[in-house]
């Protein structure tokens, strides 16, 4: 559409020209990573998402050109769209940075800190965000929030304490499905989702909510416990499925497929959903059309050198728990994968055992 | 219990949904749920919100967020008299933490809990909008106001006595 | 003077005859004469600000109503009067549920709004029979229904009940419950103005701000702009309550000194016992609270009076707010700290849950000032306190969150002595509340 007209908007002093209509946060993705706000809730592919979590807050200091007065609030970057010569501060805003501080700090006092024991570590938005914007140590001094249980399903594992309510997972259901099953239930803090009957969530697509849940609330069953993520070697891989686009990442250890996800993006969506076949039930290589490496780009762990440049806490462990910790093993004596020496990203291929041999 | 409104009620239901334009029968949600509450036992069970989904042809987990979401909505039984005493700021000027205590020690509850015979359910609740006549509770549809320990005796011994009016 | 309740103790007002006797539906036939921008005009030169609670100009508000041809347009009414403090829109509906009616009428003639709406709180349970009623019988005389006085404007009113949520007085969340929905507030934009109810462009206003459509027409909208003082024009409804001798509701003209209203015998007739005044809410719950010396004079010395600019002057730091008039008072033996606490906890009971701030936020405020309130808060609680209040406001999708915010903070900038007594005497604040200097007598005006 060459007819639209291109507005001109700054993020931290980075100009970039988009289409009317578009939002800051988009706008700020297409200046690049380093000037892109947090999302939590906001998922371009799903419709009406936003808005919820509050971390993609920015500062819009000059309205446009011809208002050039500054928004007295701080802004939903992901639901507000731009103007032509806007100007946003996100990283260079302090105010910005301590709201966005302070959201982390609210999204973090109910939710468990269960990252040793849970699925999503590596891969989590919310490790992500708590690692950039967030502080070591709570001052929440209450009893955490806790649910009661609930199944959605023998491939499905609802985790309810670690959910953030960021509504992707009720709008994929909506959106993929014809007949959505579950829901946020009560409100205020107690809001959860289920599916209150203990009904098994069932349609062909509802496997997609594993990939939206930007934290461990939602996982799959399949892959439960297995394996942790960075240990694994993502992998481009498709093949011929009548119900979906057949295009996944799997998550392999040797010849072994660990789990099948969605390729996802830079910013952490998927370019296409698949369905639950594919998903859960092709856990052979053999399944599968291997077509190389995938990069993972900005996520934790698993993304090679994503932390480089960042600001680490500088308390030592001792500090931040007022004692010494008591180590029950040194994992790098008796591990031979945790090694500082191999980066698992430039192995070419699946990695093997022998490729973690000490005496190799 | 048979899930099914009478006819006379039906032609509410009908009446209700032609209060909204065509295909946004989902507004009828509410009042309808009011309706369905007062029919069958003062709480929505799940049989009671699937019916109400079909009359609106929703997914029942559609009634389920919104019914959990409100908080007239019972989703669990309560007693045949639900005494909601008001709680906030002006009411706990006027004393309600007393009316609330006296209370409980007279039915010998808890709030939130029932009494063994199904009369009485205790419910503290927030401001519910007669902040000039505390402290008050709502007894079914009619607000108690300016209340007193020897109003709540005499509140009590009509409801056992089948006399106190809640519709 | 009086424009609302003038007639409210005429006996059998609530129905039709009495009303119609004592001059009712003259705005509506004189409004169906005039065209529909005239009557917004009317609006606007009557200076009319939003009752709920925002001040918002209404005339403006009606203004920014998009026109779109071929798609209905809605005027909505608020009437899920929910803030603590609050029972004038209870008041009016009960008593001249015709008085809302011919407000309604006539605005929604401005609107064009052939489907109007009263969304009322459930619990006020019995009311729409009486607003039914009210209905009826303009229906029945030819007031509502199909071609109104032969104008060729149709309108319906219908009641729409609640089921008790606070949130869903926020406009656009009481557009999701009237669309069937949980009470979610909706991110803006888009404004109901353009995309309300059911997508259509949508106007949603307060049971006394619609009343008061009916004066401003009977009279014109240049003679009530100049009843009042600057740009608070009109008469408003005030919910006295708390440490009262004559709670109740009263119609106020806006050149009312808050001493006269508190302490007259012809208006709240003072403070039972004989007590001290302490502190006040004037305008609801989520407005900043102020201990006495500020309420009854400004930091500059001057009477303050009962209207928005005066109620508001000092800002933040030693003002507060008109907001709804829910005039909460507080008498020396009460505790600011717990009655924090209690509002703490309807703010968390209230909140609908859907963004972050204000879903972890609200408890925790809730749970720092109960710890505090019974003996075991430190004195970091405080700071922490302000920290939290400080990092909701603003930062939420709704104004759930600054009115969340708003009465921690102004409890902690004017009693913070108070909080930190409790923290210093944690056994002796278990077993009593606990009252502190700030009296009108003593007028400590702090700088």
């Amino acid at each position: 559409m060459s007819d639209q007209p291109l507005f001109k908007v700054t993020i931290d002093n980075v100009t970039v020209e988009v289409p009317a209509g578009t939002t800051i946060l988009q706008a700020a993705r297409q200046a690049g990573p380093e000037v892109a706000p947090p999302a939590m809730c906001y998922y371009s592919k799903l419709e009406g998402s936003g808005g919820k979590c509050r971390t993609c807050l920015v500062e819009v200091s000059k309205g446009s050109e011809k208002d050039p007065r500054p928004m007295p609030k701080l802004v939903a970057s992901c639901r507000t769209t731009v103007m032509d010569g806007m100007e946003v501060k996100n990283y260079t805003s302090e105010r910005v940075l301590d709201a966005r501080a302070g959201v982390v700090e609210f999204l973090l006092i109910n939710h468990p800190l269960d990252c040793p024991i849970c699925d999503q570590a590596g891969e989590c938005h919310l490790q992500d965000l708590a690692y950039e914007h967030g502080k070591a140590g709570t001052r929440y001094e209450f009893q955490r929030r806790t649910f009661e249980k609930h199944t959605l399903g023998d491939k499905i594992q609802l985790h309810m304490t670690r959910c953030i309510l960021c509504y992707r997972c009720v709008m994929v259901a909506d959106q993929l499905t014809k007949k959505r099953e579950h829901g946020v239930l009560d409100r205020g803090e107690h809001a959860e989702i289920t599916s209150y009957l203990e009904k098994n969530l069932d349609n062909e697509f509802i496997g997609n909510v594993i990939d939206v849940c930007p934290v461990g609330a939602l996982t799959d069953k399949t892959f439960r416990f297995k394996n942790r993520v960075w240990f694994l070697k993502p992998l481009n891989a498709h093949r011929d499925c009548e119900k979906c686009c057949g295009k996944v990442t799997l998550w392999n250890r040797g010849d072994e497929v660990f789990r099948v996800t969605a390729r996802k993006d830079q910013w952490g969506e998927v370019e296409d959903w698949i369905c639950n076949d594919c998903r859960f039930d092709k856990k052979k290589t053999s399944d599968w059309v291997i077509e190389g490496p995938r990069e993972i780009a900005r996520h934790s762990v698993i993304s090679a050198n994503k932390y480089i440049g960042l600001k680490k806490p500088t308390e030592t462990i001792d500090e931040v728990i007022g004692k010494k910790p008591r180590l029950f093993m040194d994992i790098n004596k008796v591990s031979g994968v945790n090694r500082k020496d191999i980066d698992l990203s430039l192995i070419e291929g699946p990695a093997h055992s022998i490729d973690f041999d000490k005496d190799k | 219990m048979n899930i099914q409104f009478s006819e006379e009620k039906l032609n509410k239901v009908k009446e209700i949904i032609a209060r909204y334009p065509e295909g946004k029968q989902k507004s009828a949600l509410l009042p309808l749920l009011h309706l369905a509450q007062d029919e069958f036992g003062g709480w929505l069970d799940v049989p009671v919100m699937d019916y109400v989904a079909e009359l609106l042809q929703l997914k029942p987990i559609e009634v389920y967020e919104v019914a959990t979401f409100y908080t007239m909505f019972n989703t669990k039984p309560v007693g045949k008299y639900l005494l909601e005493v008001c709680k906030t700021g002006p009411c706990m000027l006027n004393g309600s933490d007393d009316i609330i205590k006296y209370i409980e020690e007279k039915l010998g509850i808890k709030p939130g809990e029932t009494t063994p015979d199904g009369m009485f359910t205790l419910k503290p609740a927030e401001c519910l909008g007669a902040c000039g006549y505390a402290p008050m509770m709502q007894l079914g549809k009619f607000y108690k106001e300016h209340l007193t320990k020897e109003k709540i005796d005499a509140l009590i011994d009509e409801c056992r006595e089948g006399k106190a009016k809640i519709n | 003077m009086k424009l609302l309740l003038e007639n409210a103790h005429i006996e059998g007002i609530r129905f039709f005859e009495a009303y119609r006797k004592h001059g009712g539906y003259r705005s509506v036939e004189k409004a169906l004469k005039m065209s529909p921008a005239e009557i917004v005009e009317e609006v606007k030169k009557s200076g009319l600000r939003g009752r709920g609670g925002a001040g918002f100009p209404t005339g403006l508000k009606w203004s920014f109503l998009a026109k779109p041809e071929g798609i209905p347009r809605h005027l909505v009414c608020n009437a899920d009067e929910s803030e603590p403090g609050t029972f004038k829109d209870r008041y009016l509906m009960e008593f001249l549920p015709h008085l809302l009616i011919e407000g309604l009428i006539t605005s929604s003639y401005a609107l064009g709004s052939n489907a109007t709406y009263i969304y009322i709180r459930g619990e006020y349970a019995w009311i729409p029979d009486i607003l039914e009623q009210a209905i009826q019988e303009a229906k029945n005389n030819g007031f509502l229904g199909k071609n109104i006085l032969g104008s060729g404007f149709d309108c319906e009113i219908y009641v729409h009940r609640g089921a008790g949520a606070y949130i869903c007085g926020e406009e656009t969340a009481l557009i999701e419950s009237l669309e069937g929905k949980r009470g979610n507030p909706r991110i803006k934009p888009p404004f109901p103005a353009v995309q309300g109810v059911w997508m259509r462009p949508t106007v949603v206003n307060n049971v006394e701000t619609l009343a008061a459509i009916v004066p401003i027409i009977n009279m014109g909208g240049e003679e009530y702009g100049k009843i009042g003082v600057g740009k608070s024009t009109g008469t408003k409804l005030i919910s006295a309550c708390g440490n009262l001798n004559k709670p109740g509701v009263y119609e106020i003209p806006f050149d009312l000194s808050v001493e006269d209203f508190i302490y007259s015998d012809e208006w709240c007739g003072g403070i039972p016992k004989g007590k001290k005044l302490k502190a006040c809410i004037p305008g609801g719950s989520s407005v900043p609270i102020l201990p006495a010396n500020l309420l009854l004079t400004t930091a500059k010395g001057e009477k303050r009076l009962m209207n928005y600019e005066s109620l508001s002057d000092g800002g933040f730091q030693t003002g507060s707010m008109l907001g709804s008039g829910g005039f909460i008072v507080l008498d020396e033996d009460q505790c600011v700290v717990k009655h924090t606490m209690t509002l703490a906890h309807f703010y968390m009971h209230e909140s609908c849950g859907q963004c972050s701030p204000c879903r972890e936020g609200t408890g925790w405020m809730w749970r720092i000032l109960k710890n505090i309130e019974q003996g075991k808060g430190k004195m970091e609680d405080i700071d922490l306190l302000w920290d939290v209040q400080r990092r909701i406001e603003g930062n939420t999708i709704c104004p759930l969150g600054d009115a969340a915010a708003w009465p921690v903070a102004a409890a902690i900038r004017h009693f913070r002595d108070e909080f930190e007594w409790h923290v210093l005497n944690p056994e002796e604040a278990q077993v009593r509340n606990f009252g502190l200097a700030h009296y009108a007598d003593e007028l400590l005006i702090q700088n």
